[in-house]
């Protein structure tokens, strides 16, 4: 094939990973590396560095819907942003170490977490009592629902800033915007309201992201040729499906996606296994 | 339109109002928004550039040889975007994404400062200067 054709198989391919990243709420980025390295071949390093670049574009063009909804706690992400820029600053740095091979296995056991996670109940916890360090650091809101301000109070601060260092890690070892993490984070062991863990997530994800490009580029990770086609078609994707779907997703899109990502996951595996990544 | 943590008067004490009222945030995202935009143009000039002149090439995806030194430091990648290279545009593009977040870093500091949250000015310098440490790799 020539640069012509694989440019806009690949801009295919992640306009369809960025429509059903944002359709599902799973995010696109986690399959952008498996979809050019076991699909089209790749080199890992490559396939990193353009996805890594398409997160950031994901999450700063959502930014604006977001915003409008009123639900980002900005206090809470800077926070919390500390942990996640640390940490993907040292996993970007080990990603210099680690062969790909290695690599490859644990972002198939990162896709199976995500298969794993993204089908699992998540209730939601909303706790009446406020935290101290949450209340010392300014960490507790209020977010606009049907029955009007509700208050919501930020638990167990540090295990969140924990989950959000190794989210970081992942991001800045595999290129991706550990968005499923970053919400469990949020969510399952802060007890944020689904909408504030949502967006702010969405807010982290960018500024996390930065933090490793800046390694990934002068590391000469970043191939202009194949990020063109990449950050194109996921932008254009997740813009798309932000407009399809604003309110509901598909439980049963939600099911396949989650199959796919599984599917993907354990080839991952089993290619780094045998080196062929 | 919706109201933001912290700017209800029913708060407990103490929660102070928040600076990410609407306008400041609305500014911000509409700073990312341009950001996003800007390099989306980019990145389309520079791939219509590219693929006239490397569309019928075969390329070296597979094998990892890096990139050289003028589409992986700042002045590099501004000087071949400037000679009109399809790769160096592409590359400045992503590089105007990749300042995008860290602009919007630097605004909330701005934002925290005018507040005077001393808290807060610490944590986003921390962020803002881990941020720099990665994008000093790239300009130097």
């Amino acid at each position: 094939m020539n640069t012509l054709e694989i440019t806009v198989l690949i801009g295919a391919g992640a306009f369809l990973a960025g429509l059903l990243g944002s359709l599902t709420g799973l995010g696109g980025g986690v399959v952008i590396v498996p979809l050019l390295t076991l699909v089209f071949g790749i080199d890992f390093r490559y396939a990193v560095g353009a996805s890594l670049v398409s997160v950031i574009a994901t999450s700063s063009g959502a930014a604006v819907a977001y915003v409008r909804e009123g639900f980002t706690n900005v206090r809470l992400g800077m926070l919390l942003e500390v942990a996640t820029t640390v940490g993907a600053l040292v996993g970007a740095g080990l990603a210099g170490w680690i062969t790909p091979s290695a690599l490859a296995v644990v972002f198939g056991l990162v896709l199976l977490g995500s298969a794993w996670f993204s089908a699992q109940p998540r209730p939601e916890h909303v706790v009446e009592t406020p935290d101290p360090l949450a209340t010392r650091l300014h960490l507790d809101g209020t977010y606009p629902s049907l029955q009007g301000e509700k208050h919501y109070h930020v638990q167990r601060v540090p295990l969140g800033f924990g989950i959000m260092a190794g989210a970081g890690a992942l991001s800045g070892m595999l290129g991706i915007g550990s968005g499923a993490l970053k919400v469990l984070a949020m969510d399952q062991a802060m007890c944020l309201p689904f909408k504030v863990s949502t967006t702010t997530s969405n807010f982290m994800i960018g500024v996390t992201a930065a933090a490793s490009a800046g390694i990934y580029l002068a590391r000469g990770y970043v191939d202009p040729g194949l990020a063109m086609p990449v950050v194109l078609g996921v932008l254009a994707g997740a813009t798309l499906g932000a407009r399809l779907l604003t309110t509901t997703r598909s439980a049963m899109l939600r099911m396949i996606f989650a199959v796919v990502v599984a599917v993907l996951g354990v080839e991952m595996i089993i290619n780094g296994l045998h080196g062929r990544i | 339109m919706a109201s933001t943590a912290g700017s209800e008067p029913g708060l407990p004490p103490t929660a102070r109002p928040g600076w990410d009222d609407d306008r400041i945030e609305r500014l911000l995202a509409r700073l990312l928004q341009v950001g996003v935009l800007l390099s989306t143009l980019l990145v389309l000039a520079g791939g219509v550039v590219f693929l006239l002149h490397h569309g019928g090439t075969i390329p070296e995806y597979s094998r990892f040889a890096g990139e050289p030194a003028e589409l992986s430091s700042v002045a590099g990648i501004i000087r071949s975007a400037l000679r009109g290279d399809g790769r160096g545009l592409i590359q400045l593009g992503l590089l105007v994404l990749v300042a995008t977040p860290v602009l919007r870093v630097a605004g909330s500091l701005v934002a925290f400062v005018a507040l005077r949250d001393r808290t807060y000015v610490v944590l986003t310098s921390v962020v803002l200067l881990l941020l720099a440490s990665s994008l000093a790799a790239v300009v130097f």
